[in-house]
């Protein structure tokens, strides 16, 4: 009894850690999908380039890969003010973006993924960091570091998106966006700076969650597609559009691949993620019915 | 109520915090031309919406030539007889004018137990609405080549298409001149002759009160007045809060 | 053109093809050409739910896959003909594409199409887990060297290949002058607008969900007599999805001829790409060509040309 109770009870610290990290990936999905509309599929493909970012950076000049990410925001920010200026331009004033705007993000994520192999190879890479190794102990409690860091980095990174969003003039108008185009333009904002200013801040994360992601694991270009499912089953979960939703859908499904992982074995964890959003569609959309 | 086509009762619909429809009740005896006012933002077109089965409403009942049609899907209400015409229009864009009217009169009007059409009947039907509204040029046009005045019109020539017995037309006229005015509001009149129960969305108040035997007016979700359209209009609470804008 | 005359004129260029081919002394125009025909029954397939209804499936390599595992679960009891594996495998993705549609397509299409990504990681993740398939390891098919009346195995599968491509374009075809055409293009232009109209937009878009589905499922049931050896990572592989979805975005989504052309061309182009270059490369390709297009022509080489003869004609 007492082995399964460790077991049991490290796989929901697991879970929670993990949960806290699926936070950070899926910030921007709730920025882009959950408030602007925008179904960015190829979300993943931007966070495993921030991994790559990292790893090159790490492995050439041994910068800590947390504070490469930080310092690169800027750089993933204008990537997806441009990316939709791109979308703009290309499908949502033509109102084409049901169909050519999520082949446009396919076709990004693709290209992303092949590119990556590429230039890289399908090889795992990874970084090195003080705290990649050493965990913490609290009786029978495991914590690792590598998942407790990014863990509290992602809460972090919620926390101060949360805030922009709820203080800051542009935080609001981009929350405003979604709801009143109109109540915009009389206060003479314009609806599509605003969103391109939020979907840049949606990629901006991704660089944050690459980082993060190639501490916690080690990765190669196709990982990005195991998290596609994540991403938008989180985000259904949660509820659309809300970042502390966002936060419970994570830790739920981080728990429960844990879980998973822990007593049936990993290689059903891939399915988890999409069987809960099948599910979670099916069953209880939660205010998403078309209607 | 003997001879209501169309029965709302306390009807609401929120969006979130929002509370855009608040406790509607609304009747329409059939074969009547009731108009429909209200400021913008009133919920006129969320009511619309509710009735016809594209938004659900959270309380309320909707009961349409005798049967509550709460369960039902759109199409399914639009096969017992309701048709709207969109305030915005929505035309079909990748298909031409004339197939905009086909489809209606595919798969309303012919899908009707006994009322089967056969090609020459549809386009004979087909023909028929667009001259009745004016585009017969426009016939094999796509909708993108239109103009503003064009699409309402198409917008309500496919409400018709469909051969309804209660006809939401859901501000057809903006944009028209003053004899187009003329023009729909004849036209509508017409169609009532001919038996079509009609709901008037319309903020052209000429238009409204020439066709109108009833005139109900909706002011932030609540109904605030029903009755003969001259008395509604020297009603002082519409004044102050619609017409003293 | 009546639907009849085009089946006979398809029929008639099928004939064509296949004893032109034989001529050639090289049997590698079979196994070349086999791809490329697999090509033209998935891109038709895609299109029915994406170009003409308007819903992207992101998982044609689930369907793909499920005609391709049905074959190797039957193979096992008894080695059916192709021809009864192919109908089964239409049956098993048709009845998976129903159920699909029917859990996700009340919502919006984009919930629909990120659902079809989620099927394929759920069934590869479950294929992977059944020993009996094979799982991870794989799983063998012998097939027989040559077949009675024909010659070659090879050309065997190249002429199902070719039957099940004639099919598939004749039933696109036909929905595209039929009522059920019209349906689609509807639901595609404008979903709220058909639901006024009295379009029963759910019950074609089931029907759009289940034939697009059951076809993708009849062209991967000969797979595992192609290839020999069938691996989940070969059955569910990326280019069945980037491939169905860019074959007929660039060839143009309108009309049954936009896949035709697209598969044939990008086809052709990655048999002779992997041949010259890496595959990686071939894909990266088609993805670059499937993001220009879809921003700079967004109704693909079918809608230049139409545009162009416009032109020209003022």
């Amino acid at each position: 009894m007492g082995l399964s109770f460790d077991l049991l009870i490290n796989a929901l610290i697991a879970g929670i850690l993990l949960g806290g990290f699926y936070t950070a990936v899926t910030l921007g999905v709730s920025i882009s999908f959950g408030i602007l509309d925008i179904v960015n599929i190829a979300h993943p493909a931007f966070i495993i380039l921030g991994s790559y970012i990292a790893y090159i950076i790490n492995t050439r000049l041994g910068i800590d890969p947390i504070v490469i990410s930080v310092v690169m925001l800027p750089v993933f920010y204008l990537l997806g003010a441009g990316v939709y200026q791109v979308y703009y331009e290309s499908f949502e004033r033509r109102g084409q973006e049901a169909l050519r705007g999520l082949s446009f993000f396919f076709g990004l994520l693709f290209v992303t993924e092949v590119m990556l192999i590429l230039v890289f190879g399908v090889d795992y890479r990874y970084v090195e960091a003080a705290y990649i190794g050493p965990s913490w102990r609290i009786g029978v409690m495991d914590f690792p570091l590598r998942m407790l860091v990014p863990c509290i980095a992602a809460l972090a990174l919620f926390a101060a998106l949360e805030l922009y969003l709820s203080y800051t003039f542009i935080g609001r108008a981009i929350a405003a966006v979604a709801q009143d185009q109109l109540a915009l333009r009389l206060m003479g904002a314009s609806p599509m700076r605003i969103k391109r200013v939020a979907f840049g801040i949606s990629i901006a994360t991704a660089s944050v969650a690459g980082a993060l992601l190639i501490i916690i694991q080690p990765v190669e270009p196709s990982v990005g597609r195991e998290y596609i499912g994540r991403v938008f089953a989180i985000c259904v979960l949660g509820g659309l559009g809300s970042l502390p939703g966002t936060v419970i859908g994570a830790m739920l499904l981080g728990i429960l691949e844990s879980f998973t992982a822990t007593f049936y074995g990993p290689s059903w964890a891939p399915a988890v993620a999409f069987g809960v959003l099948l599910l979670t569609l099916a069953f209880r959309p939660a205010g998403l019915l078309g209607r | 109520m003997a001879g209501a086509l169309l029965e709302v009762t306390g009807l609401s619909k929120r969006f979130g915090g929002f509370v855009a429809l608040d406790g509607i009740d609304l009747t329409v005896a059939e074969g009547e031309r009731v108009g429909l006012i209200g400021p913008n933002g009133s919920g006129k077109s969320t009511l619309v919406n509710c009735i016809c089965g594209t938004l659900i409403n959270e309380t309320g009942t909707v009961r349409f030539n005798g049967e509550t049609v709460d369960r039902l899907l759109t199409h399914e209400r639009t096969h017992r007889g309701m048709a709207r015409s969109f305030q915005l229009p929505r035309p079909f864009t990748t298909l031409t004018v004339a197939d905009n009217l086909r489809v209606p009169l595919l798969y309303t009007v012919n899908a009707r137990p006994g009322s089967a059409l056969s090609p020459t009947e549809l386009d004979a039907r087909c023909a028929e609405l667009l001259q009745l509204v004016g585009l017969v040029d426009k016939a094999t046009h796509l909708p993108r080549d239109l103009t503003q005045v064009e699409m309402r019109k198409l917008e309500l020539a496919r409400a018709m298409a469909a051969e309804p017995k209660l006809l939401i037309a859901d501000e057809s006229m903006a944009g028209l001149s003053h004899s187009e005015v003329d023009d729909i509001v004849g036209l509508l009149i017409r169609l009532n002759e001919r038996g079509i129960t009609i709901i008037l969305i319309e903020h052209i108040m000429r238009a409204v009160m020439r066709f109108s035997q009833r005139l109900i007016v909706l002011v932030s979700g609540k109904k605030i007045a029903d009755g003969v359209p001259d008395a509604v209009i020297r009603d002082s609470e519409v004044e102050r809060a619609y017409i003293g804008q | 053109m009546r639907t009849r005359v085009f089946l006979l004129i398809l029929i008639a260029v099928a004939a064509v093809v296949f004893f032109g081919a034989r001529l050639v002394s090289n049997d590698y125009v079979f196994f070349a050409g086999y791809t490329v025909l697999q090509f033209v029954v998935l891109a038709t397939a895609w299109n029915i739910l994406g170009g003409y209804t308007g819903y992207v499936n992101f998982g044609s390599a689930a369907f793909f896959a499920l005609g391709a595992y049905a074959t190797v679960f039957l193979h096992k009891f008894y080695p059916l003909p192709i021809p009864l594996l192919i109908a089964v495998g239409g049956i098993v993705s048709g009845i998976v594409g129903l159920g699909m549609g029917y859990l996700t397509l009340r919502l919006r299409g984009a919930f629909f199409a990120i659902a079809t990504l989620a099927l394929a990681v759920v069934l590869q993740t479950l294929v992977v887990n059944w020993d009996y398939v094979g799982g991870s390891r794989g799983a063998y098919i012998i097939r027989p060297n040559e077949i009675a009346l024909i010659g070659p195995y090879i050309q065997y599968l190249f002429l199902l290949m070719l039957a099940l491509s004639v099919i598939a374009l004749t039933i696109a075809r036909g929905i595209e002058r039929s009522q059920l055409g019209y349906g689609f293009a509807t639901i595609r232009d404008d979903e709220l607008a058909a639901e006024a109209c009295g379009v029963p937009t759910l019950r074609l878009k089931l029907i759009a969900t289940t034939l697009s589905g059951a076809l993708m499922g009849m062209a991967g049931a000969p797979f595992p007599y192609y290839i020999g050896y069938l691996q989940p990572s070969s059955a569910f592989g990326l280019e069945y999805a980037v491939n169905s979805i860019a074959m007929p975005m660039i060839g143009g989504t309108t009309s049954w001829v936009g896949p035709l052309i697209g598969a044939i061309l990008l086809g052709s182009l990655q048999q002779i790409a992997t041949v010259t270059i890496s595959s990686a490369v071939n894909l990266l390709i088609v993805g670059l060509l499937l993001v220009a297009f879809v921003i700079i022509a967004p109704n693909g080489i079918v809608g230049l040309v139409q545009g162009w003869g416009r032109g020209r004609a003022k």
